[in-house]
Formats: structure tokens, C-alpha cells, sequence
């Protein structure tokens, strides 16, 4: 009895699975320079087993990487008075700024459905609390244009097949950061599959920071802005000062 | 070579604005123009969010104008009385621009209401120009034909609260030049322009004031005006964004000095009719994107209610 409870806590319960993950990044401080131009991580990882691999369906792996979610206004425009204009909006309690999704195979042969709404996987369910639409309002319509938006925009994405695994132990894929990327702190979370369950996680965070002249001239503008609008202003007219004064030497000679 | 803007939070190319500001600094220095109305559209065509483009803009103005504004010192044409009226009418005027500014932003309705401020004043300026340029040019095909003589007593003269300006030669009442301050201060607060595209025709045509003192005590106003308006942007907006100005302003000082030279050797109908070609284009543009369907309806804003 006591044997048939543990076997049946071990099959449950991911934790105590036969399988777990260990991954690693390729780096864990993305730095946001001047001169930033969009980077790609490689996040590379391996399969520990304790026992031989269990006779189940194929391993797979998902590994998607989410950026810091923030809540976002979505605005919709419509034909009035011959131009178009932002009429309706719906209100996003929490969209990442950025997703990206890569597995080993076609999201519907890695994943079912119930795991996805369980551990948020899919775009469509990292996208939460669509809600205060007004009546005749379609959210889905709106949750639907932000991930459009986005997607168009670089920010988010979907690379079915793209983690390649070796020998059912070793994977590693690469996931694009584009250039208009914004701070904060990224997770990456990577999940083993058998049979589209979930039978292992493992997380971890990457984080974006400004660096340098970046850093510096957004916390300035937003913690002493007076100082920062002044400082604006004293180098514009510097700039305007030498660029006549120089003219006119050009001039003279 | 790309570089990421700390503000606007996204990577453009720093010879792309290099090029931005050093053809509007020629164009603005060939027509005497500040080239706000011209930088600030194609900023939001390069992707520059349009709350970040209008405040950059006004820091960029404030260099192309200080710079143009040390020749006329230095000639004495700057009316400094009628300059500070205009600038007392002008802050007033920006101080509200920027809380309207921010309440449409909140309601998501900026863009909408900086595009068709363009739409309304390019159109109006430019086909005003077009029009008076083509009759300037048909005017000089005939010979013997003299400029029509500009009306000097107008409605103005009978307001009260006159004060004596001895630069410009005029004694008027106060009240106009206070508000043709206001509507150049809130238009800059908005648009993100120096507002010279109506002031100059508001002093000549308006106020009377001779055409000599008008480009010089216009930029003397614009310098304040749209500083004041940066440090508003910078304060309770916080969408200056340094890098951008700095990139647009070394392009547009260079380009203006070179557009100087380049308008000293075209005749002013060409400069004008070329000028009004160039803000009508403008205003086309902008008007077919208000006019056609767009390919996206939805737009993202920052949540918070």
C-alpha cells in the first residue's frame, strides 16, 4: 500500500518525476548599450534520469522566455466623421512586453490543452484578464490585436521545431531579442513533455538593463526631470552658439 | 549604425536622423523657416512615438532658433519689446498646450489631435502661400505692376492698452501680439513646432510690423517658448528625449548654415511657391493616413486607469 502511494505521488507530482531538467543561458544579463542592435541568448540544457527513460510517447521540450508584463490599453479605430479616429478600448491587465516559444515539434504533438491553460504556455494564455470590455464589444478581438501587434513588431514569437534535442538528453535552442527591446527582468522557462503532459520544469531569469549613457539618461529624466529638461535645453544652446560660431569663423577665412 | 534611444525605447539608425536634421536644417535654413512642421511628421513616419517626437522637437527648435537668432542680435533686428509680449502670451499659451497635451494622451486621442492640427494648418499656410506666390510671380511677368501697399490702419489700432515700439516703429494695443503669443505657444506645445510658419504672417499682415524685424523677433520668441515647452515635456510628460535631440540637432544646425547659402542664391517666388509645395505635400500626406483605412485598427498604449 505504502510502495503503491509512493509510485503514485512520483507519477504525479513532476518534482519527484523520473526525468528532470537542468538548463543553463548562454548569458544572464542582457545590457541595453547605445549602440543595442538586438542580441540572441542560447539557452542549452540536458535531461537527468535516475532510471532508464520511462516507455512513454516522445520526449519534448518547450522553452519559451517571457518579458516583464505590464497592463496595456488597446484602442481600436473606426470611421467617424470621414476620418479615422480611436473610438473603442479594452483594457489588458497584464501583457508581456515580450514572448518568445520554441519547442521540439508542433505546439499540438508537445502540449495539451489542459497543461497549456494550467502552466501558460501558448501566447494566447500568457495574455490575461481581458476584461471591462464595453457591451457589444468582442475582448477577444482586442487580446487577439495585441498579440498581432506585437508579433508584427518582433516582440513576440513561435518557433515550433526549433529546439533541437540529442539523443533524447541534450537540447539547445537560440531565441532572438530584437532592438526595441524593453527592461525589466525576463523568465525563461523550460518544460519536459511525454505524451503532451508536463513532466518537468525548470526556471530561470534573464535580466534586460539599460547600461552606461542609456541608464543614465533615463533615470535622470525620470527622477530629476527639471535638471534633465534644463540640461536638455543648456545643450541645445550650446549646440545652436557653436554651430554659428563656427560658420562665421568658416566664413572669415 | 543603429543606436537605441533611452526614451523612446527603440533602435534607429543614427545617420538616418543625422540625415532627417541636416536636410530640414537646409530646407529651414534656404526658406527661414524652423522646420518643426516638417521634422516632427517625419519622425512619426520613422516610428519615433509621436508623444516623444513633439517634446524632442521643441528641444531641437530651441537650437536651430538660438542659433539663427544671434545674426539678427548682432544686425539689431530683434524687437525685444514686442518680442517679450509675444513671449508672455506664449508661455501662457504652451503652459496649456501641455496639460491639454497630457489629458488627450491619457485618452489616447494625441495622435489625432496633432495630425489634424497639421492637416489644418499646413493646409491653410500652404495653399496661402501657393497663392500668393503664383500672383507674386504673374505680378512680376508684368511690367509696370507694383505690390499691392499694405494696409496700415486695421481694426487693431483701435484696441486699447497701447504701448510704443520703437524697433518695429508701431504703437499698438498690447492685446493682438498677447494673442498671437497664445495660439504659437499652445500650437508649439502640440505640434511640437516653433509656430514662425504663423507668427511671421500674423506680424506682418496683423500687428504691421515691418518685414525686417519680423524673422529676428519671431526666433527670439520661439527660443523661450519652445524651451519653456521642453522643460513642461520634460516634467510632467517625460518624453524628452536627449539622444534623439542631439543626433537631429547636429544634422539640422549644419543643414542650416548650408541652406542659407543655398536660399541667398534662389529668387524668394521660387523659395516661396517651392516652400508651399513642400508644406502642401506634407499635409497630403497626413491628411490620406486621418482619410484611408488603415492596414492595423488596433493600437497599444501604456494601461493605467
Amino acid at each position: 500500500m505504502l510502495r503503491l502511494l509512493i509510485a503514485f505521488l512520483v507519477l504525479a507530482n513532476p518534482a519527484f518525476a523520473a526525468e528532470k531538467v537542468v538548463a543553463g543561458l548562454s548569458q544572464h544579463l542582457v545590457s541595453i548599450t547605445a549602440n543595442f542592435d538586438g542580441t540572441g541568448i542560447m539557452i542549452f540544457g540536458a535531461v537527468k534520469r535516475e532510471a532508464p527513460a520511462p516507455d512513454a510517447g516522445p520526449l519534448q521540450v518547450i522553452i519559451a522566455v517571457a518579458g516583464p508584463s505590464s497592463p496595456v490599453t488597446v484602442r481600436r479605430k473606426a470611421r467617424a466623421y470621414g476620418i479615422w479616429v480611436n473610438t473603442d478600448s479594452v483594457h489588458v491587465d497584464a501583457a508581456p512586453s515580450f514572448y518568445a516559444v520554441a519547442t521540439t515539434a508542433p505546439f499540438a504533438e508537445v502540449l495539451s490543452q489542459v497543461d497549456d491553460l494550467k502552466y501558460r504556455i501558448s501566447i494566447g494564455n500568457m495574455i490575461r484578464n481581458v476584461g471591462e470590455a464595453k457591451e457589444g464589444l468582442e475582448a477577444t478581438d482586442f487580446s487577439d490585436a495585441v498579440i498581432r501587434v506585437r508579433r508584427n513588431n518582433g516582440l513576440y514569437s513561435e518557433n515550433f521545431g526549433n529546439v533541437r534535442l540529442i539523443d533524447d538528453t541534450l537540447f539547445n535552442t537560440q531565441i532572438a531579442l530584437p532592438s526595441n527591446l524593453t527592461e525589466g527582468d525576463y523568465q525563461a522557462r523550460i518544460f519536459l513533455t511525454r505524451d503532451q503532459k508536463v513532466v518537468d520544469e525548470f526556471v530561470t531569469t534573464i535580466a534586460v538593463r539599460k547600461v552606461g549613457m542609456e541608464r543614465w539618461i533615463y533615470n535622470l529624466a525620470h527622477e530629476r526631470p527639471l535638471v534633465y529638461g534644463i540640461l536638455s535645453l543648456v545643450i541645445a544652446i550650446f549646440a545652436g552658439w557653436s554651430a554659428s560660431a563656427i560658420f562665421r569663423v568658416l566664413r572669415l577665412n | 549604425m543603429q543606436i537605441y534611444l533611452p526614451i523612446a525605447e527603440v533602435s534607429v539608425n543614427a545617420f538616418l536622423l543625422l540625415g532627417l536634421g541636416g536636410l530640414v536644417g537646409i530646407l529651414s535654413g534656404m526658406f527661414g523657416v524652423g522646420g518643426g512642421f516638417l521634422m516632427t511628421p517625419l519622425l512619426f513616419f520613422i516610428g519615433i512615438p509621436p508623444a516623444v517626437a513633439v517634446a524632442t522637437e521643441a528641444n531641437q527648435i530651441v537650437a536651430s532658433s538660438f542659433s539663427g537668432v544671434l545674426a539678427h542680435v548682432k544686425r539689431k533686428t530683434v524687437d525685444f519689446k514686442m518680442g517679450l509680449v509675444l513671449l508672455v502670451g506664449g508661455l501662457a499659451g504652451a503652459a496649456v498646450g501641455v496639460q491639454v497635451f497630457k489629458i488627450l494622451k491619457a485618452m489616447g486621442q494625441v495622435e489625432l489631435l496633432v495630425t489634424l492640427c497639421y492637416v489644418v494648418f499646413l493646409g491653410i499656410i500652404g495653399s496661402l502661400m501657393f497663392a500668393e506666390s503664383l500672383r507674386s510671380i504673374r505680378r512680376a511677368g508684368k511690367p509696370g505692376a507694383r505690390p499691392a501697399p499694405r494696409r496700415q490702419h486695421n481694426w487693431v489700432h483701435g484696441l486699447p492698452f497701447k504701448m510704443k515700439f520703437r524697433t518695429s516703429g508701431l504703437y499698438i494695443s498690447v492685446i493682438p501680439p498677447v494673442l498671437v503669443g497664445v495660439l504659437v505657444g499652445v500650437l508649439a506645445a502640440i505640434m511640437g513646432v516653433g509656430g514662425g510658419f504663423i507668427m511671421v504672417p500674423a506680424m506682418i499682415y496683423l500687428l504691421g510690423m515691418p518685414t525686417k524685424v519680423v524673422i529676428g523677433t519671431s526666433l527670439f520668441q520661439i527660443i523661450f517658448v519652445t524651451g519653456f515647452t521642453t522643460l513642461m515635456h520634460a516634467t510632467t510628460n517625460y518624453t524628452v528625449d536627449m539622444a534623439l535631440a542631439v543626433l537631429l540637432l547636429i544634422g539640422g544646425v549644419i543643414g542650416a548654415q548650408i541652406g542659407t547659402r543655398i536660399g541667398v542664391k534662389m529668387k524668394a517666388e521660387q523659395l516661396r511657391i517651392l516652400l508651399a509645395i513642400l508644406v502642401l505635400v506634407v499635409c497630403g500626406k497626413l491628411a490620406l493616413d486621418l482619410l484611408l483605412q488603415p492596414g492595423e485598427l488596433y493600437s497599444l498604449g501604456a494601461g493605467g486607469h
